[in-house]
């Protein structure tokens, strides 16, 4: 009998995207049987579109590097206090355009690329019914392939799998 | 061993070799070689790791210039 892991996936954000879709994608390639949670923010990368961000704001250990220019360019650590960071409009976006900019230069997969990964080699996406409700969003703002359950669908799988995470 | 199959890797990060090597060996039939050519330092582990779990055999693996290169033998 194959090895059965499930994941729970809490956060929406690009860096906490992640980790749900890398874990997921390799233990279906080790053959084992996944199913992934998707609940409060997490239930966003189940959008048809991913927008999601990375916030450098209040997130101290994040390493703000440049993926443009020269190598010593690249290696400074920018230190941008946080004022600066929640006043300047657009920050958030420039961050997540670098952060996506280093993704690719380092040949790490993006998170739809990671997510298709997943649909096809049979990863289970659950999509948590409450928060569609508490967030009004609407099935069809989804994609295919996933079911709309509550955390007792969720718990029962659980129960019978060796491997249990929360991202 | 002459290889079967060559996947070239170069250039991808973790996890897309382990992924790419599970995609290419499930299309290849019981007995054939896969040579995989990974330039993620990662993969060493990985592949290794990878090949215990789904009973396929690590016939080989050698580093030179930065380029690990894999023999994978499928069960």
């Amino acid at each position: 009998m194959s090895t059965k892991m499930t994941i729970i996936a809490t956060k929406g954000t690009l860096d906490w995207a992640y980790p749900p879709f890398i874990l997921g994608s390799t233990a279906a390639a080790l053959d084992f049987d996944v199913t992934i949670f998707f609940t409060f923010y997490g239930l966003t990368l189940l959008k048809k579109e991913i927008t999601a961000q990375v916030s450098p704001l209040g997130n101290p250990a994040m390493p703000m590097k440049m993926p443009i220019g020269p190598k010593w360019f690249r290696n400074i650590t920018w230190n941008i206090p946080n004022f600066v960071q929640s006043l300047v409009p657009g920050y958030e976006a420039l961050a997540t355009t670098l952060m996506k900019k280093t993704i690719s230069n380092v040949g790490v997969a993006s998170v739809t690329e990671l997510r298709s990964l997943c649909m096809e080699a049979g990863v289970k996406m659950m999509a948590c019914q409450m928060t569609v409700d508490l967030f009004g969003f609407d099935k069809s703002e989804f994609i295919d392939g996933i079911e709309f359950v509550g955390a007792s669908s969720y718990l029962d799988i659980a129960s019978e799998a060796q491997i249990n995470l929360f991202t | 061993m002459a290889a079967d199959q060559v996947l070239d890797c170069s250039g991808l990060n973790c996890p897309l070799p382990v992924l790419r090597t599970k995609k290419a060996v499930d299309a290849m039939t019981s007995g054939q070689v896969l040579q995989m050519i990974s330039t993620d330092p990662g993969s060493q582990n990985d592949i290794t790791a990878w090949c215990k779990r789904t009973n396929n055999t690590l016939l080989g693996a050698t580093a030179e210039g930065g380029k690990f290169i894999f023999s994978i033998k499928k069960s």
